[in-house]
């Protein structure tokens, strides 16, 4: 019977190019913030892109301290990499892999800030724990279950997404591209980013390609759900005009996926999305064996991976240039964590702590921050290389110098206060309040103040004729007090909200009222 | 038929194919083919809200024969609604907390506002804690078939006992419910059938009941306007008791002439009857239309459209509907053997009619309720919290234009006729945000009230799994419950990218989770599983295919 044969082929559920909408909330108009409303605003354009290369990149045969060059050969000779072969950095003692001569170029260029040794205290050597804590930005040992981007949009766009898209901003705050849910755009409540599920299903989503539904009964209706969810997909038409305006785009490399999904952040950065953070991923750094060719070592796995990396990164700033948007974009690079110094015998290095990372673009202060990590003559099989900078510094120093950020609202992002590093250009640094436009777009529905608070402050809440619930969570997600739960008429109300002993510190206040969310962000001062 | 014509073109077009939409000819011959899981996911799928690993499991390795025989086994009657509305503001002074209103005086418009919310989580209540049984779609699907709104009726011990009654009748005589219906003192608020009188005929009920209770619209479905006049004569004479809550025949008020009918019915004469006699007439008058055979076709299409698929096609109607229906009259009109012979069917099981149903508004957020096992309050020792939080779900389905006991008129919910959309009517640029938001809710954050608070646990979701710590299986056998499809293998590479973090070894997921288990107070290591779990799941039901059965 026919029907037999379509048995195998029938109703593929296709990827389809799901943007994943994060639907949320909340809220922080730091009265600081509001003040500076009367102040002549800056609305910063400028756009990070974030590389986060999965499975814990070896540093070591990434930036490699030419100095320690015989230490080094004791503890990993089987996967070292020629020293003549090594990119020296101008006269530094520090090198590039090989591989990586785009990046070699933009450091000529003086577009590559080159961060060494970048880790935490207490380094966690899980790949999900690490990789929660780079993205969420907490302690070793600490549980949070917002990201730093999450939290940084929340302040920047407090009310979202109540009445979002609007006037003030008609794009997602954040885009990533690629297989990984990002913990790092939860805000407090829910996600305040949207993934584009993959390269191909961006160019479905932009020129109107659906993977294809079977003609069945089953395929036709699936085919209807999916044009109305394209049409009720509130950034869709945004992100197809961005894309349609770009024509024509620099050379990318082929057969490199980070490359692809750099294609597409150029053209949407260029086509003129208000989009602040995109993420992009390469996966494969988790090189426990044979990371090398043993006769070549500057081939193999993680020559290819790096490789990768660094020609998909020039060719993306090329492109950045060529469309005249290069000013505008920053990048970085980050992975959970480094590897073992020593190398082990299956050709591989383990997981590890502290390692170097990328900072690139036009406006970045140029050259190498830090030392070179110090080799000890023997190395143990446990080794691992101490932190130099603290990688909330350096997301600390880009929120403050490339997006402005004021000190207030940084500590609400960032939690605690890290040191700042100089990684942008003085010309290009942030030196003025950005203006707060963004706080007013949306619907605001819960407001507190004053804030920040010592001993009490009021929340006002904005509701619909229904049940309404106003909680308090602590940074780590943990419920603290309820303050109202119970039906209620529509209209406004206020609540007291007092310190009992909570302790200094950001705390949120979430509303739920029906389906409506919103949180908002408050902070205990002594 | 031409609406079918027109219904083809449309999914062709729709459908993003240059190839005509594939029908099947298969007809209600037994199924003989493998009842494997996928099988018995859309079975289960169809006759019950919302399957969970607990009903895959119970079923597992029964034969269709033993699995139908289970389901249509009618469930027990349920306890009825209680009053759990008396505070500070409203006293029912006839009914203390916790104990029912049905039987109680009717008191005022402010408590029987209060009765119908009881009435309706309660309702809601029982879909969610249902148990094998096709019991409870069956009285949804005659609910939808009788429809009646509670503010029509006007008092919620009429809305109760009309309930009650399809529900006991689930899986009866249809001819006996229609009489039933005929006399149901909720029935005759609604459609003026208290008012009809002799000297005041009122055609309401008498309509209703040929064109969409018995005889359909269908192009052989031919009783004339006169057989509506004279079917409302015969039913002249009935009134509503609000005290016992009941209906009664009142002989002064009946039409006691004879009343003639068309051709359609081969002219048959009701002979009027004076006195208590008056009442039997509604027998002849049922007699004379279930004699249709176009009765049977009717509610056969109807079934069919609430368990198979909107599009009754020429090959469906006569495999399907034509046997169906003579199994349904050889049966004298006894719904069950007609309904086994469908859900046993080739037809049913055909792989060109799965997967291809668009969740009722109930059938999503009850469905995702049992899928997931959300813990609700406890019914006995928290009953207002338990009634609380079925009538969040109940408010939920009717936001998304699924009101329990309200449907929008006497003809119930367009998915179920109304051409050419039918099940896509559910799904709009309004509704599914909203089905997607309510989800985004259960799998986030919750739904928090008076300090209780329901929300999906992803991880002990995860743990009925048969080997959870397997990326791959447990990515299988969710996909397997969750969809009743197939999937490409993109998409399960997909899912297990969120899993793994974008890391390529399968033991990384499988460590965090042992790591979970064996540290279950751990909470950092139950955070790593957690937020996986919750991303993965979350997309699952982003997906158009979640929202299809």
């Amino acid at each position: 019977m026919k029907r037999r044969a379509f048995i195998k082929t029938a109703i593929p559920a296709a990827v389809f190019p799901s943007l994943i909408g994060g639907f949320t909330f909340q809220a922080f108009g730091a009265s600081s913030l509001l003040s500076a409303l009367t102040a002549a605003p800056t609305e910063t354009d400028h756009v990070l892109v974030l590389i986060q290369l999965n499975g814990g990149n070896d540093g070591l045969n990434t930036v490699i301290p030419l100095d320690q060059y015989s230490n080094l050969f004791n503890a990993r000779s089987n996967i070292l990499i020629p020293e003549n072969k090594i990119l020296r950095l101008g006269n530094a003692a520090t090198g590039l892999h090989p591989a990586m001569t785009g990046l070699k170029r933009l450091y000529d260029e003086g577009k590559l800030n080159v961060i060494q040794s970048v880790g935490y205290p207490s380094p966690n050597f899980s790949h999900f724990r690490a990789t929660d804590i780079w993205l969420t930005g907490s302690d070793s040992n600490q549980t949070l279950n917002s990201g730093w981007m999450g939290r940084y949009l929340n302040e920047e766009y407090p009310n979202y997404p109540v009445d979002y898209p609007n006037a003030i901003m008609p794009d997602p705050l954040a885009i990533q591209i690629g297989s990984v849910i990002s913990p790092g755009f939860m805000g407090p409540g829910l996600n305040m980013g949207m993934a584009i599920a993959n390269p191909s299903s961006f160019y479905s989503l932009v020129n109107g390609i659906q993977d294809p539904a079977p003609n069945t009964p089953a395929g036709s209706e699936l085919t209807y759900i999916r044009q109305i969810a394209q049409q009720t997909q509130q950034y869709a038409s945004v992100i197809k005009a961005s894309a349609g305006k770009i024509t024509q785009q620099g050379v990318y490399p082929t057969n490199n996926s980070l490359a692809d999904q750099l294609k597409i952040v150029s053209r949407l950065i260029a086509g003129g999305l208000k989009t602040r953070i995109y993420m992009v991923s390469l996966g494969g750094f988790d090189t426990h064996a044979n990371q090398v060719n043993s006769t070549q070592t500057e081939t193999g796995t993680h020559a290819v991976l790096l490789q990768r990396v660094s020609d998909a990164i020039k060719a993306f700033m090329d492109d950045l240039k060529y469309l005249n948007v290069s000013k505008r974009v920053l990048g970085m690079t980050f992975s959970e964590f480094g590897r073992r110094v020593k190398s082990n015998s299956s050709g591989g290095t383990d997981h590890g702590a502290a390692a170097p990372l990328f900072v690139f673009g036009d406006a970045v202060r140029s050259g190498i921050t830090g030392v070179n990590p110090t080799i000890n003559t023997v190395v143990n099989t446990n080794d691992n290389l101490p932190m130099q900078y603290d990688f909330r510094s350096i997301y600390a120093s880009l929120l403050q110098e490339w997006f402005c950020v004021p000190q207030t609202t940084l500590s609400n992002v960032m939690l605690k206060d890290f040191q700042q590093l100089p990684l942008i250009k003085s010309s290009d640094s942030c030196t003025k309040t950005p203006t707060n436009n963004n706080q007013l777009a949306g619907k605001n529905l819960i407001t507190n103040y004053p804030n920040p608070f010592t001993s009490a402050t009021t929340i006002k809440i904005e509701v619909e004729t229904g049940h309404v619930l106003v909680q308090i969570f602590d940074v780590q997600g943990r419920l603290i007090k309820t303050l109202l739960d119970s039906q209620k008429a529509s209209g406004t109300y206020y609540l007291t909200f007092e310190d009992e002993g909570w302790g200094q510190g950001v705390y949120y206040a979430r509303l739920q009222n029906g389906r409506v969310q919103q949180v908002r962000t408050m902070m205990i001062v002594q | 038929m031409d609406r079918r014509t027109l219904l083809f073109g449309k999914q062709e077009e729709s459908a993003n194919s240059s190839l005509p939409l594939l029908r099947t000819t298969t007809g209600l011959s037994p199924y003989t083919g493998i009842f494997g899981s996928s099988e018995l996911v859309h079975l289960l799928d169809r006759t019950l809200f919302g399957i969970n690993r607990t009903d895959l499991n119970f079923f597992k390795n029964q034969s269709l024969e033993q699995v139908v025989n289970t389901l249509l086994v009618q469930a027990p009657a349920p306890l009825p609604p209680v009053n759990v509305y008396n505070d500070t503001n409203i006293n029912d002074p006839n009914v203390p907390l916790g104990l029912t209103w049905v039987n109680a005086p009717y008191t005022d418009g402010t408590i029987n506002a209060r009765r119908y919310t009881s009435f309706k989580a309660w309702w809601t209540g029982l879909l969610l804690n249902q148990n094998r049984s096709i019991t409870e779609k069956m009285s949804l699907f005659w609910h939808n078939h009788f429809a009646t709104e509670t503010v029509d009726v006007g008092d919620a011990r009429f809305v109760y006992k009309h309930h009650a009654l399809l529900r006991a009748n689930a899986l009866g005589n249809v001819k006996s419910l229609v009489k039933q219906i005929t006399l149901d003192p909720a029935m005759l608020r609604y459609l003026n059938g208290y008012l009809n009188t002799k000297t005041a005929p009122d055609e309401n009920y008498a309509r209703e009941l040929q064109e969409l209770f018995t005889l359909g619209k269908g192009p052989n479905s031919k009783y004339t306007e006169d057989d509506v006049k004279a079917a409302a004569r015969v039913l002249t004479g009935y009134r509503t008791d609000a005290t016992n809550i009941s209906s009664t025949f009142d002989p002064n008020r009946h039409d006691t002439g004879n009343k003639q009918f068309s051709a359609f019915y081969n002219n048959q004469v009701i002979i009027g009857k004076t006195g208590a006699q008056g009442a039997n007439e509604l027998d002849e008058l049922l007699d004379m239309i279930f004699a249709q055979e176009e009765v049977s076709l009717y509610i056969c299409r109807r079934l069919y459209c609430f368990f198979v698929y909107y599009d009754i096609d020429a090959a469906a109607e006569s495999q399907v509907i034509v046997p169906m229906a003579r199994i349904l009259r050889q049966n004298n009109y006894d719904i069950k053997p007609a309904l086994v012979a469908l859900l046993k069917s080739e037809h049913f099981f055909d792989v060109l009619n799965r997967g291809c149903m668009i969740k009722s508004p109930i059938d999503l957020v009850v469905g995702t309720c049992r899928q997931f096992g959300i813990v609700f309050p406890n019914a006995q020792s928290d009953t207002q919290n338990a009634y609380l939080m079925w009538d969040y779900i109940r408010a939920q389905g009717s936001s998304m234009q699924q009101n329990l006991g309200d449907p929008p008129n006497v003809a119930g919910w367009p998915a179920y006729y109304q051409e050419p959309l039918f099940y896509r009517i559910w799904i709009n640029s309004d509704t599914l945000p909203k089905r997607n938001q309510f989800l985004d809710l259960m799998i986030g954050q919750g739904y928090t009230r008076n300090g209780k608070k329901i929300v999906i646990d992803p991880v002990a979701f995860a743990s009925q799994f048969s080997t959870p710590e397997n990326p791959n299986i447990l990515i299988n056998e969710s996909l397997e419950l969750m969809y009743n499809q197939s999937v490409s293998q993109q998409l399960k590479d997909f899912l297990k990218g969120i899993l793994l973090s974008g890391q390529l070894n399968d033991y990384y997921w499988t460590n965090a989770w042992n790591e979970h288990k064996n540290n279950p107070s751990n909470t950092s290591a139950k955070n790593i599983v957690l937020s996986r779990l919750q991303s993965m799941y979350k997309y699952m039901m982003n997906l158009a295919e979640y929202q299809l059965s």
